[in-house]
């Protein structure tokens, strides 16, 4: 199969929960990776190496620990930096998660400053985005009065842009999209909207939640009208633990923003009268960060970057072109989203005529097959295509095509399990 | 009780003949216009649905009768066969008696597979005694449950 990675094997032996058996001795064919990925060694040893042998606070023990601990995490910093081609390294802010990454970007447009969101402003998003940036731009609009608009999906699944002029519009204060989407796989036109957004001043927002993992990014590459002005991304999903996440966002735009949460380590002087500030990242990450997992992160892209994101991306689009062919073949079975594998991501929902997805994951998970069922925290994408649940698969860099064979296999096992046809 | 042959790891535990039964016929389905009381219940994880109606008889109290339980839903075989059933044991009973079964099934459900169900109290219910063990499926099998007892509440409340 072309597009896979050469040394596929090499990289599943950097995984060792790949080996476990599951009950019954089968093994594990783990089809859930846009929910979270698998970690590969190298993160567990570098996060338990840390713990063992370096552990301090950071940026205020005045110790030989406190000073490797530090530079540790900002490795961890510089390595998130070039895994997304940041221009400037100080633009990287870590977060609890993506969802953290971009409250602090709804929350603090609600408070004075230049970006200030008001009564009779709007902002934009999607049909298709995940809760995570549906919620807090809704609680943006209550608390200002602005108002919430939205791009609606065309029946293939995609954005429909063909009221883009009407929806961005000198009104518009922020877009804010998924560049991936984790229920449909689309991928969208990042730089088409982000040309269009700009030229009306408004800021771009971007959930790379999903697009991180799979899309080679290169901010700095990107011209500057095309770029986001803010991405927010999940360590988790790129091979990194839970517990840190990713907000970054262009220096003149995070140097406009009034901090997010106060406290230790966000601040430049206090005094009871008042205070000043720090400057980013600092700024935005009061209180001691989740150090550890800001380490572990940076192995995980580290990692990523050796095996290239070029290729994980050919590999996820050839697992991707071979999945649908497969669920192609199950009578009754229907594919949400884009049905080429070029415009998509590794995400792929799908319906299985009379059977819930609830009764699908359970049959797949006694066949050793995990996949998630439920609405994908995406419920209004399941309404516009008039879906209460689905089931999704979603492969990575570790998924080997007969992993993929096994779930096409398991899914025929539940059609003959529920009795159909 | 295994409906189809070979054993995968406790799955025809989950899925006895009985529940995909009442899956595929469900029993007192849809809602119907005498009611005192309508209730939604949403499983937030999975985004299993049921709007759920109570109907009660005459009288005082926990004397007066289920006259009728329908409903309308949307889920998974264990949420919407447990609907079903819930319906043939509790429609005709006093609230006194079904509040016993409610209670019966749901030590049964949050007994992590170590509870025996009394079949005499809960009749078919006793189907869903392996849906105990798999965790992730209580709640798809008590949803219908506790929307039954949020409107049997309210619609004592409404009258007292």
């Amino acid at each position: 199969m072309e597009g896979l990675l050469p040394e596929l094997e090499v990289i599943r032996a950097d995984f060792p929960i790949l080996e476990r058996t599951l009950a019954g001795g089968l093994p594990l064919v783990y089809l859930d990776s846009a929910n979270t990925s698998q970690k590969p060694q190298v993160v567990i040893d570098t996060m338990v190496d840390h713990l063992e042998r370096h552990n301090a606070n950071i940026a205020r023990a005045m110790h030989q620990l406190g000073a490797e601990s530090t530079e540790a995490f900002e490795t961890g910093r510089d390595k998130v930096a070039a895994f997304i081609g940041a221009p400037e390294r100080d633009e990287v802010i870590f977060t609890k998660n993506a969802s953290e990454a971009l409250n602090l970007v709804a929350n603090t447009l609600a408070w004075a400053g230049e970006h200030q969101v008001g009564a009779g402003d709007e902002i934009v998003t999607t049909e298709m985005e995940h809760h995570s940036n549906i919620v807090p731009w809704q609680l943006l609009a209550e608390r200002t009065g602005a108002t919430l608009r939205w791009f609606g999906l065309t029946d293939d699944g995609r954005l429909d842009l063909s009221g883009i002029d009407d929806l961005i519009t000198e009104r518009t204060k922020v877009v804010s999209l998924t560049w991936v989407s984790n229920m449909l796989g689309t991928i969208n036109p990042i730089a088409e909207i982000a040309r269009k957004a700009h030229t009306v001043g408004a800021l771009v927002v971007v959930d790379a939640s999903q697009a991180a993992p799979q899309l080679p990014i290169d901010l700095a590459a990107m011209p500057v009208e095309e770029r986001p002005d803010l991405l927010a991304f999940t360590g988790h999903k790129v091979v990194g633990p839970t517990g840190i996440g990713v907000l970054w966002g262009a220096r003149a735009v995070l140097d406009a923003l009034p901090p997010f949460l106060g406290g230790g380590e966000m601040i430049e002087t206090v005094r009871m009268e008042g205070s000043t500030y720090a400057g980013i990242p600092h700024k935005f990450e009061a209180g001691t960060p989740p150090i550890v997992e800001a380490i572990g992160l940076g192995a995980a892209v580290e990692y990523l970057g050796h095996v290239g994101m070029e290729a994980i991306h050919a590999h996820e689009q050839a697992i991707t072109g071979y999945a649908l062919e497969g669920l192609a073949t199950v009578p009754g079975l229907t594919v949400l989203g884009p049905l080429d594998a070029a415009s998509r991501g590794g995400a792929i929902s799908f319906e299985l005529d009379g059977v819930h997805p609830h009764d699908i994951a359970q049959v797949l998970d006694s066949r050793g097959v995990a996949v998630r069922a439920g609405h994908h925290c995406a419920k209004p994408a399941h309404a516009r295509f008039g879906v209460q649940a689905s089931t999704r698969m979603s492969s990575y860099l570790y998924t080997r095509p007969d992993e993929i064979d096994a779930l096409i296999e398991a899914l025929e096992y539940t059609r003959r399990y529920f009795k159909l046809g | 009780m295994t409906a189809h042959g070979t054993d995968q790891n406790g799955l025809d535990a989950l899925y006895q003949e009985i529940i995909l039964d009442h899956y595929k016929h469900p029993h007192n389905a849809g809602l119907r216009d005498d009611f005192e009381a309508e209730v939604h219940h949403v499983n937030p994880t999975c985004g299993d649905e049921i709007t759920l109606r109570v109907h009660l008889g005459e009288g005082e109290g926990d004397s007066r009768v289920v006259a009728d339980v329908s409903y309308d839903s949307l889920g998974c075989s264990i949420s919407q066969a447990s609907a079903s059933v819930l319906t043939d044991l509790l429609i005709g009973k006093s609230i006194a008696e079904a509040m016993t079964i409610h209670q019966e099934f749901q030590t049964l459900m949050q007994g992590r597979g170590q509870v025996d169900p009394d079949e005499e109290v809960l009749e078919d219910g006793i189907a869903f005694a392996g849906v105990a063990k798999f965790p992730a499926r209580v709640k798809c099998a008590l949803l219908s449950w506790m929307a039954w007892k949020d409107a049997t509440a309210q619609a004592l409340e409404e009258k007292s």
